[in-house]
């Protein structure tokens, strides 16, 4: 169905599934209790979730494929953030030609970079990257402040132009954005007894979004494009001796993945409209690294996961307090428990990217398919576990999701 | 007619002077192997032809037109492929997809940007491959990953990968360099029939002389950067100039 196989199809389907439940099921906790801070499904996280996941997924495209290890790809999440907000201001708060040119723009901007770094590969493409997007950095933080607000960050004003839509609200407030009249921070509330449920239209039009560039990225992994990008992995010398031009197909992957990473930052600046140059700084070009290897790379799904997972902990374990801790383990004897919360403590709050680098560091030495490796191992073992009893242990082949 | 025209050709790396006056030509539709002892520049001058180094002086016609200062992608796509010696595959792919790659390059030229559509749509290319799988007796392992063969079975993927651009020029760097006597046989009868069934002009390098001498029909002997004799196999064998720069023999 939609020209996809029928594993690729119910991958997709799960996907769907997941994205379209998530605010159920990131809420299993009931509202009040103790372990509520758990829930992850409020509205500011679970946008973040999918958005990550749509910038996880394009990078996924130039680095799971084609091997080509961008260090710089916040630079056109930023670049897109700038631009949607500059849509705002000059002509609607209608999302769609936000979104669109953020898109055109962050492409635009990689052609132009990848043109330059692809003439190198390996570690000095990274480097070029980097340094390309440690310089729109300080030119957005400094030089640029006219285009970019600098230090503060691009915002929306009271006397904008706003040229096709209302410059100021009846209540004479800056209006917020929308798809056609449809305010993207407006939810509706679901109490099931002590459970407590929000959808959020913004988080809706992001997944739907999302779930469009996860068809997309499925598509180019099954085409003959996904597949000389496999190629250039696998031995670019091969290929160029075999009478394709390997330029072209990297610059390509870069552009298509830079427009990705440009869709995340309009979508991001769509759910709350401000855009500051720290969203290119070399910390978030190394999140989305960390996000796609930590999940899978080269996998369809693992960059999701991934992103999803570095974005529930940065919400929930940094949530976590000295007082939450000494509640977990009041049950101990005095000495012990302020024992106990002296050593997890250095793991939570502000700590929590010492959790992060602890799991990211297992799971490259352990599983260094990443978590869907992870998953793909269970599984066998189950089936393994069931088939034993009834036949002699098949080994699966299921191709890598 | 003459395939490839070498005229006149020098390299020089640094202090070594690695070809000198290099002149030779390959006739259409035979197999010409080009021999000399280590470091006569056998390699560098393959390279020349495809676009990896260009030489000094000279030139090199390929079907009438030069070559030099075309990449390698583009004097491919004008009919030359090469074999390298270590066998240089797609490891990471499966055997099928290594050799649908050079049916899409054969197709769709150096670049197509088919990103939506999905491989297995592309019923030319799987039909293509497969024919070409099937004359190299490897139907049966398509879905293996390519790096799991054995190094003779490398060696005859890589000459089929070749096989599917139907090239005008097939250029082998020591195919059997490095293979088990076995793997050594089983690539030469490959050759030999890809040799008596197809259209297609074979030059090669090669060291050992049992390969030579079941392959070619004309040899060039290379020796210090410049070729010492072009003559028939037969001729060859008992050259004294062969004997003296292979075995240090004076007459």
């Amino acid at each position: 169905m939609f020209g996809l196989t029928k594993t690729d199809f119910n991958l997709l389907l799960i996907i769907a599934i997941l994205v379209l439940l998530a605010p159920f099921l990131l809420n299993p906790f009931p509202e009040g209790s103790k372990l509520a801070q758990f829930n992850g499904g409020y509205p500011d996280l679970m946008q973040r979730f999918v958005i990550f996941g749509i910038f996880a997924i394009g990078f996924n495209i130039l680095f799971g494929l084609t091997g080509y290890l961008s260090f710089g790809h916040a630079a056109f999440l930023g670049v897109g953030s700038y631009s949607a907000v500059w849509m705002f201001k000059l002509l609607s708060m209608n999302i769609i030609p936000a979104i669109l040119l953020a898109v055109i723009v962050a492409g635009i901007f990689a052609l132009v970079i990848g043109y330059v770094s692809l003439r190198r590969s390996g570690i000095y493409f990274s480097i070029l990257t980097l340094a390309f997007a440690q310089m729109s950095f300080a030119l957005a933080y400094s030089v640029l402040t006219p285009i970019t607000g600098g230090e503060t960050g691009l915002q929306l004003a009271l006397d904008d132009p706003r040229v096709l839509g209302i410059q100021v609200t009846e209540q004479g407030n800056i209006p917020v954005p929308s798809l056609f009249g449809l305010e993207m921070r407006s939810s509706a509330e679901l109490a099931l007894g002590p459970w407590l449920f929000t959808f959020n239209v913004g988080y809706y039009v992001c997944a739907l979004i999302m779930m469009a560039s996860f068809y997309l990225a499925i598509r180019i992994f099954r085409s003959p494009f996904g597949m000389m990008l496999r190629a250039i992995k696998s031995n670019q010398q091969r290929l160029n001796y075999t009478g394709l031009n390997s330029r072209p197909y990297t610059l390509a992957a870069f552009v298509i993945s830079g427009m990705y990473a440009g869709l995340a930052g309009g979508l991001m600046a769509s759910m709350d409209p401000l855009a500051g140059a720290e969203r290119m700084f070399w910390t978030a070009s190394g999140e989305v690294v960390l996000m796609t290897i930590l999940g899978g790379a080269g996998t369809l799904i693992g960059p999701v996961l991934g992103a999803g997972m570095i974005k529930y902990m940065e919400n929930i374990i940094s949530k976590i307090n000295s007082a939450i801790l000494h509640e977990w383990f009041y049950w101990l004897p005095a000495g012990l428990e302020d024992f106990m919360v002296a050593v997890v403590y250095p793991f939570i709050g502000k700590g929590w990217h010492l959790t992060l680098g602890i799991i990211f560091m297992a799971v490259v030495i352990f599983l260094p398919g990443g978590l869907v490796e992870g998953g793909q191992r269970l599984l066998n073992l189950i089936r393994r576990r069931k088939s034993s009893s009834a036949e002699p242990a098949k080994d699966n082949l299921t191709p890598p999701a | 007619m003459s395939m490839l025209d070498v005229r006149n050709v020098g390299k020089r790396f640094g202090g070594l002077q690695a070809l000198s006056d290099v002149n030779l030509s390959i006739a259409e539709n035979t197999v010409h192997a080009i021999i000399g002892p280590n470091g006569a520049g056998k390699s560098t001058l393959l390279n020349c032809f495809v676009g990896k180094l260009i030489p000094d002086t000279g030139s090199v016609m390929f079907d009438g037109q030069s070559v030099l200062g075309r990449s390698p992608h583009e004097i491919n796509q004008l009919g030359i492929s090469r074999v390298f010696q270590t066998p240089e595959i797609f490891g990471d792919l499966t055997i099928m997809e290594n050799m649908m790659i050079p049916c899409f390059a054969k197709r769709d030229g150096s670049f197509e940007l088919n990103a939506l559509s999905a491989i297995s749509r592309q019923k030319d290319i799987i039909e293509h491959a497969e024919v070409v799988l099937e004359d190299m007796n490897m139907a049966d392992k398509r879905d293996l990953t390519a790096a799991t063969m054995s190094r003779g079975d490398k060696r005859r993927l890589e000459i089929g990968m070749c096989l599917c651009q139907d090239p005008k020029l097939l250029l082998l760097d020591e195919p059997t360099a490095g293979m088990a006597r076995a793997d050594t046989n089983k690539t030469i009868d490959l050759l030999q029939e890809i040799r008596d069934k197809r259209k297609v002009t074979i030059a090669i390098i090669e060291h050992d002389m049992h390969v030579v001498f079941s392959l070619a029909e004309r040899i060039t002997v290379l020796a210090q950067g410049s070729p010492l004799v072009e003559d028939t196999p037969e001729n060859i064998k008992g050259h004294p100039k062969v004997r003296e720069a292979y075995l240090g023999e004076s007459v």
